[in-house]
């Protein structure tokens, strides 16, 4: 899960992070009000969406297509990002004017951009050096690692690429923690010195303490500054969560912003159905991950393109079945679909129950091919042919993806 | 012998009492699986099915049946800690099956595996086979065959598909080990293709991956050094777009890393035979087997 910049430093600042002074606001006025409680004289306004490159980003509103697709690819643009800096209160005012309700697109974004509803209003500083700092697991090593960089503001990927040696990486000991000295480790390896290297140590500290309070998967850092008072503050925060612990993070999950996921995700969420909307015609229904990924990889592998991953779990009941049916025809894109299946705990007729569920409420407007493979198999097979819908069964998965490729193209032609 | 587990396992269920648990505990007995114990905490001394019997503590289980395998159907928030009892008695295998439990408590869990004479199988996995003789997880045991085939894979189903495709084709199994999908498991590709590698059984290994991680190109560095046997790789989410999460907690291509393509060039690289067709999974190990 994904939270906005201005959460996520709400978090920070429960476990005294350094932060700059601000607040978020969802109309212009109260950005105003927000800026007149902050010291100033300058302040800085921060257009909030889940995506990164929101300064280099431009307003779909503002700009040509021309510009967006330059946005896309990464290459400076003309114009007004979403991110500002004010130097007056009336400045503040016409820059949340112009980013609220705006469409941003950003190189992470996509095209379609995302809209902006809520802007945040920070405290300018006086800013002496920009550096990285991440947290996130090490998955070959089963440990938290804490990546730092004097490389600040561009994307730590590139850098990782380009020039390895210039990031730190430090493993936390789960049994001992992180300890001062490889804080220190850090703070030198940044440069720092003087009364910087303690508030480099305090600063990892309280963020590595952050990172594990709140289970979460990511911290990012980008840029964390060294004013020109030799402070060290977080400037801007990404922060997302491991999903398997929000069962212990209320206070994360009151973060969640639904307007920010794609809508028949969230749906999907509700049932409990694992869906991510891809931008093929064929829609998918498998159970479990690896198999729905393999269905995806045969669609293709046979010429046409998924529509969509859809894992209906292990214990799916005819109702998860139903609704992750009505999900798949939902989308207008989708000109056929395959239902691959291999029970091992599932039953076949529950499948084959809750495929005629929805067709009889919803109907049927594009080829189905099913493959069917498990436990009680004969009696999901007897159940589609006995319908007397249109369902064409298939013996295996090649047999299953050809089918309906084959079924969408006659329909196409 | 296979590897890790045969007809002389004896397991023990931790969560015997829940709703999964009980339901996979009678189809382990049915197969066959020597299956000596359950734990509860709080039902001690009662018995599943009225034979089997139930125990307060791992323990005390471990103690009273000889137990040196667990099977764990403990929900998400109690998982780590019964993966941990389970280490602590001094088992030599614990295999969760658990899906969703918090990456902060298995690094944990793994720091104490370290050192430990534990191995873990999972979480967030079907289990673990050896047809004919043990099976100790969810996994439907008739599609299996006994034989020669090593298979080791992140994901259930598709371990089924691919199984479903070898025992189709005549190709027995001598064990099939479905590794889970979770960022940190107890067993990688890695350790999976040492066991076969020294398994006398096992003439012929399929590797079935997906993207996210580096479990699949840790193997293939491994094994283009000391495999002596033929190896068939798939990989799943050629298709998968970048920076989504597929299901699996562990399946995502972060920062450009993980996806399937650099899978196939590591096995390539290896000299695994790779097969970009699910379908084809249980035909190339058959055509590998015919070349040798």
């Amino acid at each position: 899960m994904k939270i906005h910049e201005y959460q996520a430093k709400q978090l920070l600042a429960a476990h005294k992070v350094p932060l700059l002074q601000g607040g978020a606001a969802t109309t212009s006025d109260q950005a105003v009000e927000v800026a007149r409680g902050l010291p100033g004289p300058i302040w800085v306004v921060k257009s909030q969406i889940h995506a990164g490159g929101r300064g280099k980003g431009r307003f779909k509103e503002d700009v040509s297509a021309e510009v967006l697709a330059g946005v896309i690819e990464g290459t400076p643009q003309p114009g007004k990002g979403g991110v500002r800096l004010a130097k007056t209160l009336d400045d503040v005012h016409a820059a949340a004017q112009d980013m609220l309700g705006k469409t941003l697109v950003t190189k992470q974004t996509g095209i379609d951009g995302t809209r902006v509803n809520t802007i945040f209003v920070e405290s300018g500083c006086d800013i002496a050096r920009e550096l990285y700092l991440g947290v996130l697991l090490d998955r070959a090593n089963g440990r938290d690692v804490i990546m730092a960089s004097a490389e600040g503001g561009t994307e730590i990927e590139e850098v990782a690429e380009a020039h390895p040696e210039k990031i730190l990486k430090v493993h936390v000991d789960p049994v001992v923690g992180l300890s001062a000295y490889q804080a220190r480790q850090i703070a030198f390896f940044l440069g720092m010195s003087g009364k910087q290297v303690n508030s480099c140590v305090k600063f990892v500290q309280s963020l590595y303490k952050a990172y594990q309070a709140f289970d979460c998967s990511m911290v990012e850092i980008n840029p964390l500054v060294v004013t020109k008072a030799d402070e060290v503050i977080a400037l801007d925060c990404k922060m997302t969560f491991d999903d398997n612990a929000l069962f212990r993070q209320p206070q994360v999950v009151q973060m969640r912003d639904i307007s920010e996921e794609d809508p028949t995700e969230v749906k999907a969420s509700e049932y409990d159905l694992s869906y991510v909307k891809l931008d093929g015609t064929i829609g998918c229904m498998v159970n479990g991950a690896g198999l729905a990924m393999a269905t995806m990889d045969i669609i293709k592998f046979h010429g046409a393109e998924p529509a969509n991953f859809l894992d209906v779990g292990g214990g799916a009941t005819k109702e998860k079945v139903t609704a992750a049916f009505k999900i798949i025809t939902a989308d207008p894109a989708v000109k056929g679909i395959l239902v691959n299946i291999f029970g091992g705990i599932m039953k076949c007729d529950t499948i084959a129950a809750g495929v005629l569920a929805a067709v009889t409420e919803i109907g049927l407007q594009v080829p189905l091919v099913v493959r069917l493979e498990g436990t009680n198999v004969e009696l999901g097979k007897k159940m589609l042919i006995e319908s007397g819908l249109n369902v064409i069964p298939a013996d295996n998965m090649a047999d299953a993806a050809q089918k309906i490729v084959a079924a969408v193209a006659a329909k196409e032609a | 012998m296979a590897v890790l587990v045969n007809s002389e396992t004896r397991v023990i269920c931790q969560g015997i009492t829940g709703s999964a648990g009980a339901f996979h505990s009678e189809q382990m007995l049915a197969y066959g699986t020597k299956f000596v114990g359950g734990v509860t905490p709080g039902k001690g001394g009662q018995r599943f099915k009225d034979s089997v019997p139930i125990f307060d503590t791992v323990a005390e289980a471990v103690r009273e049946t000889g137990a040196t395998a667990s099977v764990i159907f403990v929900p998400p928030p109690f998982a780590a800690d019964a993966i941990l009892e389970g280490i602590d008695a001094g088992l030599e295998l614990v295999v969760p099956i658990t899906e969703g439990v918090p990456v902060a408590d298995m690094v944990k869990v793994w720091r104490v595996l370290q050192g430990s004479k534990t191995r873990m199988i999972g979480p967030n996995c079907p289990g673990i086979i050896t047809p004919g003789q043990c099976k100790i997880g969810i996994m439907p045991g008739h599609i299996h065959k006994p034989g020669r085939v090593g298979v080791v894979s992140r994901s259930g189903t598709l371990t089924y598909e691919a199984v479903g495709q070898l025992t189709a084709l005549g190709l027995g199994q001598s064990t099939c080990i479905g590794i889970g999908g979770d960022p940190i498991v107890g067993t990688r590709h890695k350790d999976a293709l040492q066991l076969f590698n020294d398994d006398p059984d096992t003439d012929v290994v399929i590797m079935i991956g997906e993207i996210g991680g580096s479990s699949e190109e840790e193997a293939c560095a491994w094994a283009k050094q000391h495999m002596k046997k033929p190896v068939v790789g798939f990989i799943a989410g050629a298709t998968a777009p970048p920076g989504r999460r597929m299901g699996h907690a562990g399946a995502i291509i972060s920062g450009g890393k993980g996806t399937a393509e650099e899978k196939y060039r590591a096995m390539e690289d290896a000299g695994i035979t790779i097969c970009r067709s699910p379908a084809d999974m249980g035909r190339t190990v058959r055509d590998l087997l015919r070349a040798a």
